[in-house]
């Protein structure tokens, strides 16, 4: 499985330059989406915006609630902070500066939850696995983690 | 083992072989269909039917195979030390072999049983016992590890063991080598067995909740080899069965001289009345020294908890407890049949298969029908206790399994072969060659109320010729057999590991879904855990130096450490930070004496680490984890004794030094 997953970052490195072009799929899978026509992945109903998951419709108020934000301090330090910074700076997947501006509540949340279906659907992250050639682990956090996380994440993006 | 036991029957049946060698399949093909490929194969990336759980014999460890594919899934280690696993070499894994002996790094794990709940397999354990220096193990199925080791006292060769009544309430660790009782002297002559030496059989409760294993009592017998044995079971739930040899109370040339007897015993014993007088308190404390073993998943650590009494009841003193029947001949194989009316004695020496019925035991017992009493315990009559006797069945009876459809099959060591009989009429339906030797036999659940009667495996011990040779030393190997059908038809023949003797196999789905992935990192109590990287450090305590490290794909923290000197022991606690499915990162440093580790997801686990010399030394994860996984490597600075170098730690920040740093000195030079 381990030497699996470094085969499949290869595959993904070699299906990029031998075909299409990564930013051409993720055009194309925003305009068909909403169709549910076949992207690229094959899935008819993938949505690039909201990610595949179980979120659907995060409610997020203007401003931070520190209580969930504290908590996703935590399980940021335990869980996340191995690979990323809390900068712009990749170590092993990229910083989390300015990552709610990037991404919707629900696809960052259905990310970190449904992580190994989204690195095999999501053209975003397939782009991301070819600069960093890590698959990202599932960290087996539970829906309120990941709703944690998200706050801090705005915490970090300066939400106050 | 039973090589040497078998010597004299092996000349024998090489005589007899040479003798109908038409009878012998030249090759395989002369005993395999065409069809068979089919009915093994499972295509990539199906599941096997049956999860296969077989001893390792002399290797001390268990494997588990994939049925019907003979795919081999795992080796866990059980009782011998793995330096790949790091099991017995992590400080966390060292207490699980100690014993009274000290630490006992090897065993030779023999028989195996899956837990039962209302004499059927539960999925919950599987007990392996150690041979050598008596103990009995139990491996959770859950994670697929042992989860205890427990060792026996007042024991010497734990062979008759790890059998199980129906509800798990015991296993059994049944004497095989008699010895003095450990609280008395042993300092005896060896020629004083008949006086001093006495069989043990303990008898161990299962926690019903949590698996944990204590010795409830042990039962003083007479000094006899307790070979093997089987719970009764349904109607015969209560009762326990044992195969004695040497009741001839041989302490020298046991082929010959525990080989005159023309019959010896199956020793049926009352545990229901064992326990109930140990409720009366009529057992004696006896003082001993063992050592009980356990593993917590939460701290991912084991204790070693040293004991120092046991109760025993002397069997003599309560009439009712044990009886005696009379078996041909140095029986070995102790087989309860499903219905647990049948008890299947398989006398080694003889050349027949005798049947015993419980009920017919029973009304024998109530008729006080004996024939005499062996060391004060009454011998029941043969022919009052006889079902009936399976003839001619083959040379050399060892062990018999059930089908489930009113079927035995016993595996013959000198003829080679397995023997399909009928248990109402005793009639022989049909045999099938096995290459060569077959020791045990089994069948999915075929010592259990409910068998599984769609394969049979055979284990064999010889296999010159089956497999391309690899020098003297040749493996042993299980052969697959269909006996769905009214003929049993070889299928599959492949090699094991160690030397196979009693296995076990369940339906795969009883045991499947229950399967841990990985270990929640917030669950993990273990008192060096690092809970992200913001808790890693290196912490000096005198000559100690404990690192907090943390693995995650794909970098050590810290992964550049200064300050340590020689005279240090260094602890190198490693917390692997995944949190997903195989997953696992491996630790190892150069020169380390003793082996590395394989960390699973969210576990924590020490090295320990005496650095011999100044100077470098990698470090690195060992297990494949990602594309990156050459990096995932750091550095370890050792300066000699009483050195100022600080004590510094660090990943991603030790930048290097301008100009390249100081040179090196070549010391080599003067």
């Amino acid at each position: 499985m381990k030497k699996f997953a470094a085969i499949l970052s290869l595959v993904f490195f070699i299906a990029a330059c031998g075909g299409g072009n990564t930013e051409n799929n993720a055009e194309k899978a925003k305009e068909t989406s909403t169709e549910s026509a076949i992207t690229e992945s094959g899935n008819p109903s993938y949505d690039p915006n909201r990610g595949e998951g179980k979120f659907k419709d995060v409610e997020v108020s203007p401003n931070l609630d520190v209580k969930l934000a504290d908590a996703g301090e935590k399980v940021y330090s335990v869980k996340c902070s191995g690979c990323h910074k809390l900068s712009d700076e990749k170590l092993v997947g990229p910083g989390w500066a300015g990552v709610t501006l990037r991404h919707k509540p629900e696809w960052i949340m259905n990310f970190v939850t449904n992580t190994d279906e989204m690195i095999d659907k999501d053209p975003k992250v397939q782009a991301q696995l070819e600069i960093c050639l890590v698959r990202m682990p599932n960290q087996g956090l539970t829906d309120q983690d990941a709703r944690d996380v998200y706050e801090f994440m705005r915490k970090n993006d300066g939400v106050k | 083992m039973k090589r040497i036991n078998y010597h004299a029957l092996m000349l024998s049946a090489m005589a007899i072989i040479i003798g109908m060698s038409a009878c012998k399949p030249k090759n395989a093909g002369t005993a395999v269909n065409s069809d068979a490929a089919s009915k093994v194969y499972v295509a990539p990336g199906k599941y096997d039917e049956f999860y296969n759980f077989v001893s390792g014999g002399f290797s001390g460890q268990l494997s588990v195979y994939g049925l019907p594919s003979g795919r081999l899934l795992r080796v866990i280690p059980v009782f011998s030390v793995d330096p790949e696993k790091g099991w017995g070499y992590s400080e966390e894994t060292k207490p699980m072999l100690m014993t009274s002996h000290g630490e006992v790094p090897w065993d030779d794990l023999h028989h195996v049983q899956l837990s039962q709940t209302n004499g059927e397999i539960d999925g919950r354990w599987v007990f392996g016992n150690g041979n050598n220096t008596p103990r009995v193990a139990r491996i959770d199925l859950t994670t697929f590890r042992t989860a205890e080791i427990l060792e026996l006292p007042n024991s010497g060769g734990n062979h008759s063991s790890p059998f199980i009544t129906e509800n798990t309430e015991y296993v059994i660790a049944g004497t095989r080598f008699s010895v003095p009782p450990d609280n008395v002297n042993g300092d005896v002559p060896i020629n004083t067995y008949k006086k001093n030496f006495k069989g043990t059989i303990s008898f161990i409760s299962v926690d019903k909740e949590n698996g944990n294993m204590d010795i409830a009592f042990q039962l003083v017998c007479p000094g006899v080899n307790f070979d093997l044995s089987h719970a009764g079971k349904g109607k015969s739930h209560g009762w326990f069965f044992f195969s004695c040899y040497n009741t001839e109370q041989a302490n020298t040339l046991l082929e010959v001289n525990a080989s005159k007897n023309d019959k010896d015993f199956i020793m049926a014993v009352n545990w229901k009345l064992a326990e109930q007088l140990i409720k009366e308190g009529k057992g004696v404390k006896q003082a001993v020294k063992y050592a009980s073993n356990r593993f917590d998943e939460k701290t991912h650590t084991a204790t070693s908890t040293m004991k120092t009494e046991v109760l025993t009841l002397d069997i003599k003193k309560y009439p009712g407890l044990a009886y005696m029947i009379p078996c041909p001949k140095s029986p070995h194989g102790c087989d309860v049949d499903p219905s647990g009316e049948f008890i299947v004695g398989s006398g080694k020496l003889a050349a027949l298969i005798p049947v015993f019925s419980f009920d017919k035991i029973q009304k024998a017992i109530a008729a006080k029908d004996f024939e005499g009493s062996y060391d004060s315990i009454p011998v029941i009559k043969y022919a009052s206790a006889l079902h009936g006797e399976v003839q001619k069945p083959g040379l050399g009876p060892l062990h018999t399994e059930f089908d489930g459809r009113g079927n035995a099959y016993t595996s013959m060591f000198v003829s080679s072969e397995v023997v399909k009989w009928s248990i109402k009429d005793l009639k022989v339906l049909d045999r099938v060659p096995t290459y060569y030797s077959v020791g045990h036999l089994m069948i999915p659940g075929g010592d259990s109320r409910k068998p599984n009667g769609k394969y049979l495996v055979a284990y064999n011990k010889i296999t010159k010729d089956r497999y391309l040779p690899t020098g003297p030393e040749l493996s042993q190997s299980a052969q697959l057999y269909d006996i769905s059908g009214d003929k049993m038809q070889l299928l599959l023949d492949y090699p094991t590991i160690g030397e196979p003797h009693y296995a076990q196999a369940v339906a795969a789905d009883v045991i499947r879904n229950k399967s841990v992935k990985f270990f929640k990192i917030e669950e993990n109590k273990h008192p060096y855990v690092a809970k992200g990287e913001a808790e890693t450090k290196v912490v000096r305590e005198g000559n100690k130096v404990h690192v907090y490290m943390t693995e995650i794909r794909s970098h050590l923290t810290p992964d550049n450490i200064e300050g340590i000197r020689i005279g240090d022991e260094v602890y190198f606690h490693i917390t692997n930070l995944e949190q997903d499915w195989d997953v696992p990162h491996g630790f190892a440093i150069k020169g380390a004496l003793n082996a590395e580790l394989l960390v699973m997801p969210g576990e924590t686990t020490t090295l320990k680490w005496i650095p011999d010399r100044v100077g470098i030394f990698p470090m690195y994860c060992t297990d494949f984890c990602s594309a990156l996984h050459q990096e995932m490597s750091g550095y370890v600075r050792v300066s000699p004794a009483g050195s100022n170098v600080p004590l510094v730690y660090s990943t991603g920040t030790n930048m290097p030094a301008d100009n390249g740093g100081a040179a090196v000195k070549d010391s080599t030079k003067k």
